[in-house]
């Protein structure tokens, strides 16, 4: 009897986002679905490659400035206030630690050793004027057609 | 099944939020043989949840699960 593996689901995700609380929910994700045998692509555009650059992977920022949702105990303009920005992460990666959450760049580890592709968007980095050497080891660098290409076949796609 | 099977390997994934319960039992299940049983315990509220979604997603059955003092256990065994 013939034996048919079926191709394996696949989700697509862009990452649009360099905080540090966005920086975490198409990384969860990836890392879930390649443990369900699941292929994943990430593509990182505009502020989301800052989470693949060498120097700003591991100091991405909580904005607590226009983000109500933010658990501290002092009103929102509060946010504005200098030196806010940097309180609110070091809170936030406080919570991360305590419960034991994996930093974005361990979270980037497990995407690309779970065979996660990394997509650096090339526009981003021309008009940022950011260099393939800035992005951590094993990043594609491509466009939207690349993305188009792959999510046209995904069962999931998801913008972050 | 209502007795807890013999693990031939064990998770612990105590402590650790999604992705991580998940993620552990995937690396873990790469590396034992079709068949063997692996135990995971996992306090994360999700992993209830999602073990079974991971678990419909993989093929590889849940033989066994319980939880106790918020402490959810799974038996796995490998397709």
């Amino acid at each position: 009897m013939e034996t048919k593996t079926p191709a394996p689901k696949r989700l697509a995700i862009i990452a649009s986002k360099g905080t540090l609380d966005m920086a975490y929910p198409p990384l969860i994700l990836a890392t879930s679905a390649v443990a369900m045998d699941m292929e994943v692509a990430i593509f990182f555009t505009f502020y989301g490659l800052d989470i693949l650059k060498k120097k700003k992977t591991n100091s991405l920022k909580v904005a607590p400035l226009a983000n109500p949702a933010m658990p501290m105990p002092v009103p929102n303009i509060l946010g504005a206030i200098p030196g806010m920005t940097a309180i609110a992460t070091m809170m936030m990666k406080r919570m991360m630690g305590k419960q034991k959450m994996p930093t974005i760049a361990q979270m980037l580890d497990m995407a690309q050793k779970g065979g996660v592709r990394l997509i650096g968007c090339t526009t981003t980095m021309g008009v940022m004027g950011v260099k393939k050497e800035d992005l951590i080891e094993g990043v594609e660098l491509a466009g939207a057609a690349t993305f188009l290409e792959y999510a046209a076949d995904a069962d999931v796609s998801l913008f972050i | 099944m209502t007795q807890e099977p013999t693990a031939d390997r064990v998770v612990d994934s105590r402590g650790t939020l999604c992705p991580l319960p998940v993620v552990d039992t995937k690396r873990a299940i790469d590396e034992m043989a079709s068949g063997q049983i692996l135990k995971l315990l996992a306090t994360d509220p999700g992993s209830e949840s999602d073990m079974k979604a991971w678990s419909r997603r993989t093929g590889h059955q849940i033989l066994y699960a319980k939880t106790e003092d918020k402490v959810f256990t799974f038996y796995i065994q490998k397709s």
